[in-house]
């Protein structure tokens, strides 16, 4: 651990790298899934067709997809965020429909009856509701994000997983210690982070 | 049939045993109901007899067998088991569910299907359309029916019946309360069944036994516990209408005098129940009826005062 | 570009070949080996409250570690090569088919397991008769998730020397090589999906009729 203490730095980098890069590709994958996932819990066609495509592409193995897009995306960050992306739709659509699709009927019927437009109800009451659900969906997709990243760093994309390479590659442990515990006790972080939001979510909504 | 010995069931964190020193004598043939508010320890005691809950104390003897010891498995299976939500095998088809003890008990697959058809017919469900399918198929009181049927597989000598019609509509109820009683008019079998229907308990019992606390405040025949309730807490728990409770549990041909009156006047059954005779004469806003017999022919005569006279007697001074 | 690969596999059967067999034993292997840890463990653990809680939340901690970082870490401590592999990829498979293993059961409506305990069933029999079917819909569906992870995770082995497909594709990023990483890719994503759907083909057949959306 001598050379953790001497190199905190270049982890520190690495885990920067790592953060910046999974938050974009989560606010990115939210951005897209949400107008995907509100179409879905109206339509069962939508549905069922963004759930195949989207399950599709989480089925394509981490590695496999990474290299696929490097005639597309080229190496580096662009690559890997596209990737990452692709894998989170799936969770978060699926989640956002569900969620919506479990406000209880009689409180969408109040408000209807009360006069809100369809888009205040979306808006003030049915994503509300929904979310506990969708902060679920939201902290799958996190993990799965960080885990892809670590492998993205092979496509030069930077994080983690590169201080994870250069250690398998010059047989050196303590590098290949730092990145990949770093790794796991990012992740655990992040889908402890979550579950706390999700906790506290549901308590107030049911409340 | 059944005996119970000073029965005795406390459970981890509670002040009070649940089921406190119970003792309890169930003849052959009779239907015991066991009656209280909730926590009085009515349910525990059933789930003692099939050792689903083991007594802390005490004794449960079936047929004279004291079967406190035994292994429980073998027990539960000579001791039908009916629960309020019945508890189908969502899994098996109705057949498959029917033999469910049959088939632990191994038996021959001739034997077995032709046990399920007899019990579907017996519940009035025709085997060649249900044997297949599956319990989400069916409304509540079918499944309870299947229930039944499930529960008679093995002509077992005692049953169990935890609110078996608890959660059916009250019209379902009705008919299957009536079934059961009628197909107990066949059968011969020792039967425990707890509710919480006053109501229900007249209509079901042989003897009714009200418990309190774990404890047992009385144990009578039901038109007893209603001219003769035990105490304040019997009285109460009865209903301030025992009255009519117990005008409903009499026969009205019992108590007519001979001899048809004359003129223009209501007309009552001779099987109908007292109450219904004092229905009849409300609305038509008269002293007198007629009571026929199932032929229609005018048999004898029924009065208010006849009524007042038989609610009143076997009542203690209030 | 996709002739380019083809041409690849004909100038190299047995190399592709090879990878190809040991990515499927690889992941066999490891799916086997996790099932037959975590299902055992999984039915022990729903029995009791509490340690179901406990297991519940270890493999959820499970389920978070990235992929990559449990095969790094298990390089030090077990070198390279199949069989470090495999311990890896064994590890991965176990958080899915436990947590749906417990999830399955514990979902089983207490009612009807009330009804076959009252009826007589001794508790072996409880298990495997009523209690394991209604469970199994879930529970094939964790195997299902953790054998597309095992896939995918396998192609990662090429990192410590386990084999498999994964080989071509790093090998092809490295020289940037396209019908290399083609060879790789395309095979191994075909593995990964054919299996998922086959997964869901069984899963159908293996839910109790009873079960079954009408």
């Amino acid at each position: 651990m001598t050379w953790l203490a001497r190199n905190w730095d270049q982890v520190a980098v690495a885990l920067g790298q790592h953060i910046v890069i999974a938050l974009t590709a989560l606010v990115i994958a939210l951005a897209i899934a949400l107008p995907i996932g509100i179409a879905a819990a109206r339509s069962a066609r939508v549905y069922t067709v963004a759930i195949a495509v989207a399950g599709f592409l989480y089925t394509i193995p981490t590695l496999a997809l990474l290299a696929l897009l490097i005639p597309l995306a080229g190496l580096g960050r662009t690559n890997a965020i596209i990737a990452m992306v692709a894998f989170a739709l799936v969770v978060l659509i699926r989640n956002i429909a569900t969620g919506l699709r479990e406000v209880p009927a009689d409180v969408v019927d109040a408000a209807r009856g009360m006069g809100m437009s369809a888009r205040q109800l979306l808006w003030r009451i049915e994503m509300p509701l929904a979310l506990p659900v969708i902060v679920a969906g939201a902290r799958i997709a996190a993990v799965t994000i960080i885990s892809v990243t670590v492998v993205a760093a092979y496509v030069n994309a930077g994080g983690l997983g590169t201080l994870i390479f250069n250690g398998i590659a010059g047989d050196h442990a303590p590098k290949i210690w730092s990145g990949a515990l770093t790794a796991c006790a990012l992740a655990v972080a992040v889908d402890g982070a979550f579950a706390f939001a999700e906790r506290r979510l549901r308590a107030r909504s049911v409340g | 049939m059944i005996r119970l010995e000073a029965l005795t069931k406390r459970f981890a964190d509670a002040a009070a045993p649940a089921v406190d020193a119970l003792s309890l004598d169930i003849g052959e043939g009779e239907i015991c109901v066991l009656i209280g508010p909730s926590g009085c320890g009515k349910t525990t005691t059933m789930r003692m007899i099939n050792r689903l809950i083991e007594p802390d104390a005490g004794r449960i003897l079936i047929g004279g067998r004291d079967v406190t010891g035994e292994d429980p498995v073998t027990l539960r299976r000579s001791v039908g088991y009916v629960i309020q939500q019945v508890g189908l095998f969502p899994h098996m088809t109705i057949a498959e569910n029917v033999a469910t003890v049959p088939r632990l008990l191994g038996w021959d697959a001739a034997r077995i299907a032709r046990r399920v058809d007899e019990l579907l017919e017996r519940v009035h469900m025709d085997p060649a359309r249900y044997r297949d399918r599956y319990p989400r198929a069916l409304s509540g009181g079918q499944k309870q029916r299947v229930g039944v049927a499930r529960a008679l597989a093995a002509d077992p000598p005692v049953m169990l019946m935890d609110e078996p019609f608890g959660a059916l509509d009250p019209l379902t109820r009705t008919a299957l309360q009536d079934e059961f009683l009628r197909i107990l008019r066949e059968l011969k079998k020792t039967i425990v069944f707890v509710t919480h229907d006053m109501d229900e308990a007249l209509k079901m019992g042989t003897r009714i036994a009200l418990l309190r606390a774990g404890r047992l405040v009385q144990y009578a025949r039901p038109e007893a516990m209603l001219a003769r309730p035990a105490d304040d807490f019997v009285r109460e728990f009865v209903g301030a209408d025992r009255a009519l409770k117990r005008l409903a549990l009499l026969r009205t041909g019992d108590h007519a005098t001979p001899g048809a009156p004359s003129g223009p006047l209501p007309r009552v059954r001779s099987d109908a129940s007292l109450r219904e005779a004092l229905a009849a004469l409300l609305d038509a806003d008269a002293d007198t009826a007629t009571v026929i017999d199932t032929h229609g022919a005018a048999v004898a005569t029924i009065t208010l005062a006849a009524i007042r006279g038989v609610a009143g007697a076997a009542n203690d001074p209030a | 570009m996709l002739a380019d690969a083809w041409n690849y596999v004909l100038a190299h059967p047995a190399q592709f070949a090879t990878a190809f067999y040991v990515h499927v034993a690889l992941s066999g292997a490891a799916l086997a080996l996790a099932a037959a840890l975590a299902i055992p463990a999984g039915i022990a653990a729903a029995r009791t409250p509490r340690v179901a809680l406990a297991a519940v939340g270890a493999a959820n901690i499970g389920r978070t570690l990235p992929s990559l970082a449990v095969l790094a870490l298990v390089m030090p401590l077990l070198g390279t090569g199949f069989a470090p592999s495999l311990f890896a990829l064994t590890l991965l498979g176990l958080p899915p088919i436990l947590l749906n293993t417990i999830a399955g059961l514990q979902g089983v409506d207490p009612d009807v397991v009330d009804a076959a305990r009252g009826m007589g069933m001794a508790p072996r029999t409880v298990l495997t008769r009523v209690e394991l079917p209604l469970a199994m819909p879930v529970m094939f569906a964790g195997l299902r998730t953790a054998a597309v992870q095992v896939i995918s995770g396998a192609v990662l082995a090429a990192f410590i020397g386990g084999g498999g497909l994964g080989d071509f594709i790093t090998a092809g990023i490295a020289m940037m090589a396209w019908p290399q990483i083609l060879v790789g890719a395309i095979p191994v994503t075909l593995l990964a999906l054919g299996t998922d759907f086959a997964f869901g083909r069984v899963q159908r057949r293996l839910t109790p009729a009873g079960l079954r959306a009408p």
